[in-house]
């Protein structure tokens, strides 16, 4: 006879956030009572939703619950992705400093692809103009130059010139 | 199809722009979201709109792609999923096919054209870490050109907010 298991217990608990994730993947209904909607389609109680999404906000399985601007129609029409070379010893303080500026929206270390790929450190820039951006990545480079002199190697800014596709993460395809 | 490859060409632009009212929602919707029974008149509440037009804004934001999308942003390595930013050198001549290949994937999140050799960056996401080197590699044979991956070794605290 089986008996019910913590195992258990913690695979249903996945399969409820497996299942809450798939149904809101596409976005939060549009409806007054948007927990109740999911709650509907789910087959449970409005509060399992609530406390669900809640719970995977406190441990980060969500970033936040909002909204995703276009950035080209809120103004941010220069969208460059500033990309470095730093000497390996220097390149998580460089990172550091550089995400922690109000115009970086995303600072990562990546291997580099040698021979065609230098660049370990990638930094989003948003400006309103590809100038502005310009400007925030000469700022940038300075300010790598006077705390952490000779770390920086190259630099370039990779320009988007066009959104291909913006989905969001979907995961239809998750079993 | 010849409709979808022209909109891809052109890049997914928004189609008009949002008006004093919306950018106030927007960047009220960048925060918190709250988790209580009716959130959209929670959040009308805070900027003297009812709950029907915060939502009937939301609607029209989306629809004329103001806002790419609303609900909540996973984090998909903390539900076992993994995500990887890529990039292709495609050649000119052969933009359109390749990404007609590389779109119709659904693990392929984002794409952007960037003023590079490799011009065509995006994001995969799989339900598991092995996922993205069988994409890559699925998407390699059908392009005939060369995915390379750039995985996040580590990221660095950045404040995720821009005003509208």
């Amino acid at each position: 006879m089986h008996q019910p298991s913590a195992n258990d217990s913690v695979q249903r608990h996945d399969d409820f956030e497996r299942r809450l994730m798939r149904a809101t993947q596409a976005g939060l209904p549009l409806v007054p009572r948007p927990y109740a909607e999911l709650a509907r389609q789910l087959g449970c109680g409005e509060e399992d939703v609530r406390q669900g999404l809640a719970a995977m906000l406190a441990r980060g399985a969500i970033r936040r619950i909002g909204a995703v601007p276009n950035h080209y129609a809120i103004g941010y029409t220069a969208n460059g992705m500033s990309v470095w070379d730093i000497d390996d010893t220097f390149v998580d303080d460089v990172g550091e400093l550089v995400g922690a500026l109000p115009y970086v929206t995303h600072c990562y270390r990546r291997p580099r692809q040698l021979p065609d790929w230098r660049y370990n450190l990638f930094a989003m820039v948003h400006a309103g103009s590809r100038e502005g951006a310009l400007a925030h990545v000469a700022a940038v480079a300075a300010l790598i130059g006077t705390r952490f002199p000779d770390a920086c190697r190259a630099h370039d800014v990779l320009f988007s010139t066009a959104i291909l596709k913006k989905t969001g993460v979907r995961l239809g395809h998750f079993s | 199809m010849a409709n979808d490859s022209r909109h891809a060409r052109r890049g997914l632009a928004a189609s008009r722009d949002p008006d004093p009212v919306d950018r106030r929602l927007i960047n009220a919707l960048q925060g918190d979201f709250p988790l209580s029974e009716r959130p959209f008149a929670t959040v009308g509440e805070a900027l003297g709109l009812s709950e029907d037009e915060v939502i009937r804004r939301l609607h029209s934001l989306l629809e004329d792609r103001v806002l790419t999308r609303f609900g909540p942003m996973f984090q998909i390595e903390r539900m076992g999923g993994a995500f990887c930013l890529a990039a292709m050198a495609v050649p000119e001549t052969d933009w359109d096919r390749v990404l007609d290949i590389v779109n119709a994937f659904p693990e392929v999140a984002h794409n952007y054209r960037r003023t590079h050799v490799f011009n065509m960056w995006f994001v995969l996401a799989t339900a598991s870490p092995p996922g993205i080197a069988d994409v890559a590699g699925r998407i390699e044979a059908l392009a005939g050109v060369k995915v390379r991956l750039f995985p996040k070794e580590r990221e660095y605290f950045v404040e995720m907010k821009l005003e509208a």
